[in-house]
């Protein structure tokens, strides 16, 4: 029997944002990167497009942090001592896009500076052409200490800034706003938070097209059901034609993933836990993948093989053609 | 298909008598339409009613049961496309394919190794679910004797894989008090596989290539009197999985088509070129039924069994732990004292570490509204006030003689006004995740 296939009509789409800025664009990068624009609900290719794959970042730090997995230490070796080497090799290992994490903390354990906030910057946009995204220690007073600044040194690179979130917004959007950059509007797991921080930061006259939206996930067994189903929920009200909820949507599955017990630990475990590496990189690449389904556009990354293995999973979901 | 609310208050007796815990016979109907309620909380509902709907409430998903000499695994009966809309009901089964040409030494060290292993997973105890044993050899004695080994040290479900109906009728012989599923029914054997299925009351699978092919003969194999039935849309790799399995989903659940409403299984690992624990991973969170693994490996299986449990948990019910002081390791007087949240993720991290760590200590769970400790803080569900307010309803004073009190980390910031809310209490703040809780004990705290 020939079987009509259900498909659901969508008033809406997902806006299309750009990250990065080329020379002619006012920038320095070689490339950019454009997420969003879908008009149907994910990789469902006979129902709608899918037009841009979804971004891959691999995270850097200013400096070597001290509490990340060994198998993270080894992965990056001595990379990790300098973060022009660093953003280098994530380049080379395949990323879409660098995402920089400054430190709260100096090597010698004194509080970060503006100085070597806005020089690290510059070091890693002078090493890479890859869009860059440039995320303060989390703290809302320090990240406005330290990414003002650094918003002004990068002018006009379309930088992704942040954490730009409830506490601190208006400092993170004036920056955004007067230097041509993006912000992560960041919210606690929550449909209504983040489409309000979304209706607060464009009250402000930042365009829609330079906010991205991060719902917040948990890892695998750490709450990923949460985020999980928050962004299923974004992403259905953007289709359905809720325009403060259309904004791309970024997860950060490298960080939740390897902060847990399962990817840090190899001795004193349960057996049955398995091969300690194989665990930590199932656990990162699982997160990722079950988010990817769920709607992430950017998906912030840290181990370079997690990258090599969730990429044809996304090359496939995105390719065009469809079953039906 | 479903009946309206409005449709459901005609059939009942609209007294409107709150014997229900609803106001009015509507408010009832309509609580049942959403499938919040059950029909049974009705007292005075009449038979014809209850009839008309049941007939109606018949699962657009059938329930499949397979069954092992002491478990059995149920999929199927599923009413949503997401989640948060109710919730994923029946988990899916996870089962490893084992290959009756394997000498019977391989094969019983490979059973050995899935019997021994689970997990425990906040409180959870997590395993694989059973075998499907594929017929490899062509020969019946050969299967038979493959079957009893496994049988020998597993009492879980098991699956036949074999294409002709002489092996799965030798399959069924070597199945004495089990409900085994057979796979697999096609275009060629439907007839001779469906006579097998219906005579030893066993399920069936249908397998076929396309969608069009695949309701024709789930609908053969039902004339021949075969009730429960399993898809096999024959799958391959991530795009094709997600719109098949979402359009199966769809088509069970918004068209109420009969002939496709049955639960679905598939095998990650048999396309080249494919992560299987990837698309596993994709099957668990879009629609499958039963996921056949080529690979025993119990890194992936762990991290995919969570995986299963979490998609899988009720989002209406966050899962908590009741809040007061819990006991560690016996502690005393002396022991340290720490607090977090009743979100029972974080309440099982924590207590794992204290009691890894070899501590004894106290662990206050503050009730949190079942949030994790960031959330909490955030919603302002996990403050100073709250801290201070359980310590006291759970006498933390009276359990230990020492004043200090280890927060988490990351909520260093409310340290200040927990001591303005503890006067004569030191606050420790201790490490933000709890993986980092032993090396703060044996730094920080001094026997």
């Amino acid at each position: 029997m020939a079987i009509e296939i259900p498909k659901e009509k969508w008033t809406s789409a997902v806006r299309e944002v750009t990250l990065g800025a080329t020379s002619d664009q006012g920038g320095t990068r070689k490339s950019t990167v454009t997420v969003g624009g879908a008009t149907a609900l994910p990789y469902l290719h006979f129902e709608g497009k899918s037009p841009n794959r979804p971004a891959l970042a691999l995270e850097i730090r200013d400096r070597k942090p001290g509490d990340w997995s060994p198998i993270l230490l080894e992965a990056w070796g001595e990379a990790m001592e300098d973060p022009s080497e660093w953003a280098r090799a994530a380049e080379a290992a395949g990323a879409d896009l660098i995402y920089l994490v400054l430190g709260s903390t100096t090597k010698d354990g004194a509080r970060n500076t503006i100085k070597n906030a806005t020089a690290t910057v510059r070091k890693v946009l002078d090493s890479t052409g890859l869009p860059l995204a440039v995320i303060g220690p989390g703290q809302a007073e320090m990240d406005n200490e330290l990414i003002v600044p650094v918003a002004e040194e990068a002018k006009g690179e379309r930088l992704l800034i942040g954490i730009c979130e409830e506490k601190n917004y208006r400092t993170i959007v004036a920056a955004a706003l007067a230097n041509n950059h993006l912000v992560q509007s960041k919210t606690p797991m929550d449909v209504n938070l983040s489409k309000q921080l979304v209706i607060l930061i464009h009250d402000m006259g930042l365009p829609l097209e330079r906010i991205i939206m991060d719902p917040t996930t948990g890892a695998l067994g750490y709450g990923i059901e949460y985020g999980y189903s928050v962004m299923e929920r974004l992403r259905l009200a953007a289709l359905q034609g809720d325009k403060m909820t259309q904004q791309p949507m970024f997860v950060n599955p490298g960080e939740e993933a390897w902060r847990v017990k399962e990817s840090k630990v190899g001795e004193g475990v349960p057996e049955h836990w398995g091969d300690w590496k194989r665990r930590a990189l199932n656990w990162e690449a699982i997160t990722a993948t079950t988010l990817i389904l769920s709607g992430a556009d950017i998906l912030i990354l840290r181990h370079p093989e997690t990258l090599k293995r969730v990429r044809p999973v996304i090359d496939e979901l995105y390719k065009p053609e469809s079953t039906f | 298909m479903a009946l309206s609310g409005l449709e459901i208050y005609k059939l009942l007796p609209q007294t409107n008598c709150k014997e229900c815990g609803f106001p009015t016979c509507l408010a009832f109907a309509m609580k049942l339409a959403a499938k919040q309620v059950s029909l049974s909380d009705c007292p005075y509902v009449s038979d014809e009613a209850k009839m008309k709907l049941e007939a109606a409430s018949t699962p657009p998903i059938q329930l499949v049961e397979i069954k092992g000499e002491d478990s059995e695994v149920k999929v199927g009966n599923e009413t949503v496309l997401f989640r948060h809309e109710k919730t994923f009901y029946h988990k899916p089964g996870i089962f490893l394919r084992l290959k009756d040409t394997e000498d019977l030494e391989t094969l019983k060290s490979k059973v050995a190794q899935v019997e021994a292993f689970h997990v425990d997973y906040v409180g959870i105890n997590l395993f694989l679910d059973g075998f499907a044993i594929e017929a490899a050899s062509g020969d019946a004695a050969t299967f038979k004797s493959a079957i009893s080994a496994v049988r020998s040290l597993s009492k879980k479900p098991l699956i036949f894989i074999t294409s002709t109906a002489e092996l799965a009728k030798a399959g069924a012989e070597a199945s004495d008090g089990t409900r085994p599923l057979i796979h697999a029914a096609n275009k060629e054997n439907w007839e001779a596989m469906a006579n097998v299925a219906k005579e030893a009351g066993l399920p069936l699978v249908a397998r076929a290539e396309n969608l069009d092919d695949l309701a024709d003969l789930t609908q053969k194999i039902k004339g021949v009197g075969v009730e429960q039935i399993v898809l096999d849309p024959s799958v391959k790799g991530y795009k094709d999985s997600l719109e098949t399995l979402t359009t199966l989903r769809r088509l069970a659940l918004k068209k109420t088509f009969r002939p496709l409403g049955f639960p679905i299984i598939s095998f990650p690992g048999s396309n080249e070129g494919v992560d299987e624990t990837l698309l596993a991973a994709e099957h668990i969170a879009k629609y499958g039924g039963l996921i056949v693994l080529e690979d025993f490996n119990p890194a992936s299986l762990y991290a995919l069994l969570v995986l299963r449990q979490n998609i899988y948990t009720d989002p209406q019910k966050p899962i908590q732990v009741l809040p007061g002081v819990y006991e560690i390791n016996s502690p005393d007087k002396n022991s340290p004292l720490l607090v977090t949240t009743n979100f029972s993720i974080t309440y099982f991290s924590v207590a794992n570490e204290v009691e890894g760590s070899g501590w004894p200590g106290w662990l206050l769970v503050a009730d949190a509204e079942g949030m994790s400790v960031l959330t909490a803080w955030a919603a302002g569900k996990f403050d100073a006030e709250r801290i201070a307010k359980d310590a006291k309803t759970h006498n933390v004073e009276d359990k230990v003689a020492h004043r200090r009190i280890i927060i988490p980390g990351h909520v260093a910031v409310i340290s200040g006004e927990l001591e303005e809310e503890l006067p004569g209490w030191e606050i420790m703040v201790g490490p933000r995740e709890a993986v980092d809780i032993t090396s703060y004990l044996n730094a920080m705290w001094q026997k």
